[in-house]
């Protein structure tokens, strides 16, 4: 067991005082969350602007409401000059009970917004000048939809693909790495098994995904960014775990065929970085035309982003990581063995 | 020497690579405790014979014997007591001379301990806590031979230890060398400096193109030559006339600043020069393994 220890501490240590590596592991993946946090921040958040030209009961109640925002304007002219230029999408103007709305219709949707929120305001103020009561009611109620806020789509689509980025370039560099520098020789001649050494740098790759995990989760949950995390977020840990293992055995078939380290980073790249893309990384997957979503669901890195959106951000239970967990041993087997039929000891 | 006693027992092995016959019939033993070289040119089949031995290649045919044990398929019990420097310099990454060591060591089950005597015996305690990276070519040399002995092997396989070291650095390490062999290690090593094996090796195996050309010590080598002593004296100290009529001397000439003189007796020749007190700026220079690798193959030797 010594030499396990030993290795697995080495191989840290060699991890730890790289800068490359750390940076590609931590800070390049933080800097898309951060980038793409602060951009989307706001997205969904703006609110309609309309010119209002005279004050009333429904100008007040809409500003209340706070569904509108309203630019006074002083006359009708400069009020409706401004929708002719395409600026604003609507003028209101009251004239005492009449109100008129002059609309653009080059935006159809948010004139139709503005038109539908103005009667809605019209219609309520008319029933209560009847002082009948309402014939109809209705309650309004927040549900959980599938659609998310930025950071929580982007943290988990971030974090899958950081871990599969370091698990993937971490074996498949070590592999080259050792190859040509003839360490795997080295190994082979000492009465140390194959499997005491794979085994030992994949606890490192895991432990990387670990604290990658606690980091990304850490800055995205930060005021700044407002990731909500779910109650059932320590599910994440089990595919933390599972991802390395798939990547890291991807690594080794990228790794078995590359002859130097930059063949094998360029290799790397070709892999990752489409699939990436595709299995929605950096946006909602399901928001993508439906012959991507049937294609991004060959890639283990979709999978692996499905169950941790399920775990991390939409509060599902365990049934939820059946599948993605299935589907990233299967694709672990599978590909180790490959990656173990083409593996080569030296150059 | 009997066979019982050797540590490595070779018996006619050929490896080719397509039309490249690398190994082409190579025989030897190497006595336990003894310093056996293998030298030649690049691409003489010393590094493949080598692997061979070591149990990291199959050959074609023939047979080994290491430390009464077969080598190739991988050998498990016969590892932790051979000990391996690589031609390329094989080190973790990231790691300090003394973290190689103990990683190195980890694989052999031995304590962590031992880093610090494999340091001071190749003369790195010094550098314990430097990265590997960050240390001279001949330093990293070293480290490589202490990973390779780190687990206390039996027999050690350096290959080309001294390659591409600056005359100082190589000096050094002959001292690491011979300090091994007197902790009763056998050590097969492949050099391509003749001088450097007549200096070391109790034995050595001159190899080219695949086959062993010659196997002695190298005295006996040299000896078997029998080539002439150069003997070399400032010009003026003797006139070419005067140094061609001493006893034994074959030929004598002279160029702006030495005069030379040729002989395969040089006891009465070095004798008669010192009656005559003409000793200034004396040189004697013997056959070398130069001289008998140009006439075994009849090329000059280029490493």
């Amino acid at each position: 067991m010594t030499a396990f220890k030993t290795l697995s501490l080495a191989m840290f240590k060699g991890f730890i005082r790289d800068k490359v590596t750390l940076f590609f592991t931590f800070l390049f993946p933080l800097m898309f969350l951060v980038i793409f946090g602060l951009i989307l921040r706001d997205v969904g958040a703006d609110k309609t602007k309309i010119a209002v030209v005279g004050d009333g009961p429904i100008v007040s109640a809409l500003r209340d409401s706070g569904a509108l925002e309203l630019e006074p304007y002083n006359d009708e002219n400069s009020a409706v000059q401004k929708v002719k230029d395409g600026d604003l999408p609507a003028a209101l103007i009251i004239h005492g009970k009449q109100l008129d709305v002059r609309f653009a219709q080059s935006d159809q949707v948010k004139s139709a917004t503005v038109l539908g929120i103005i009667n809605g305001f019209v219609d309520k103020a008319n029933l209560t000048a009847t002082g009948q009561p309402p014939t109809f009611t209705f309650a309004a109620e927040k549900v959980e939809d599938a659609s998310l806020k930025p950071i929580q789509y982007l943290t988990p689509g971030i974090l899958s693909w950081g871990v599969a980025v370091s698990a993937v370039f971490g074996s498949a560099l070590t592999l080259v790495s050792w190859r040509r520098k003839q360490v795997l020789r080295r190994i082979r001649l000492a009465p140390v098994s194959a499997t005491s050494v794979l085994s030992s740098r994949i606890l490192v790759s895991a432990g990387v995904a670990l604290v990658q995990g606690g980091v990304f989760v850490g800055v995205a949950s930060l005021p700044v960014f407002g990731l909500q995390l779910s109650g059932s977020w320590w599910l994440a840990i089990p595919l933390l775990l599972l991802g390395t293992i798939a990547f890291f055995a991807l690594g080794m078939l990228v790794g078995a065929f590359a002859k130097t380290e930059e063949a094998a980073s360029a290799a790397a790249n070709i892999v990752v970085l489409p699939m990436a893309f595709l299995s929605g990384t950096f946006f909602p997957v399901d928001q993508a035309p439906a012959w991507l979503q049937t294609v991004s669901k060959i890639f283990p890195l979709r999978h692996m982003n499905d169950g941790m959106l399920d775990v991390l951000v939409r509060g599902k239970g365990i049934e939820a990581l059946v599948v993605p967990s299935a589907i990233l041993v299967g694709f672990a087997l599978v590909v180790g063995f490959i990656a173990s039929r083409v593996f080569k000891w030296e150059e | 020497m009997t066979e019982e006693r050797s540590a490595v027992v070779v018996r006619d092995i050929r490896k080719s690579y397509g039309e490249l016959k690398a190994v082409d019939g190579v025989s030897f033993t190497v006595a336990e405790g003894e310093f056996f070289g293998i030298l030649g040119p690049n691409g003489a089949g010393k590094t493949t014979t080598l692997e061979i031995i070591e149990g990291l290649r199959k050959p074609d045919s023939g047979e080994v014997t290491l430390l009464g044990e077969i080598p190739w398929p991988r050998n498990t019990k016969l590892l932790p007591r051979i000990g391996v420097q690589l031609q390329a310099t094989a080190f973790f990454d990231k790691l300090t001379a003394k973290e190689q060591l103990q990683t190195f060591g980890s694989l052999y089950g031995v304590s962590p301990g031992t880093a610090a005597d494999m340091l001071e015996l190749v003369g790195l305690a010094d550098k314990a806590n430097e990265l590997e990276s960050k240390l001279s070519g001949g330093q990293r040399q070293r480290l490589s031979i202490a990973c390779a002995l780190v687990h206390d092997p039996d027999i050690v396989f350096l290959d080309e230890p001294t390659a591409a070291l600056d005359p100082q650095a190589r000096r050094n390490l002959w001292d690491v060398l011979r300090a091994i062999q007197e902790r009763g290690k056998t050590i097969v090593y492949t050099t391509h400096y003749l001088d450097e094996a007549e200096i070391l090796c109790d034995r050595v195996a001159i190899m080219d193109t695949g086959k062993i050309l010659a196997l002695d010590p190298p005295a006996v080598l040299v000896r078997g030559l029998d080539a002439p002593t150069h003997v070399t004296l400032q010009k003026g100290a003797m006139s070419v006339v005067d140094a061609s009529a001493l006893d034994g001397v074959e030929e004598a000439h002279e160029d702006e600043v030495s005069l030379t003189i040729s002989t395969r007796r040089p006891a009465p020749v070095l004798s008669a020069l010192a009656e005559r007190g003409a000793l200034d700026g004396l040189q004697v220079r013997t056959a070398t393994l130069e001289d008998v690798f140009l006439n075994l193959t009849g090329r000059e030797y280029r490493a």
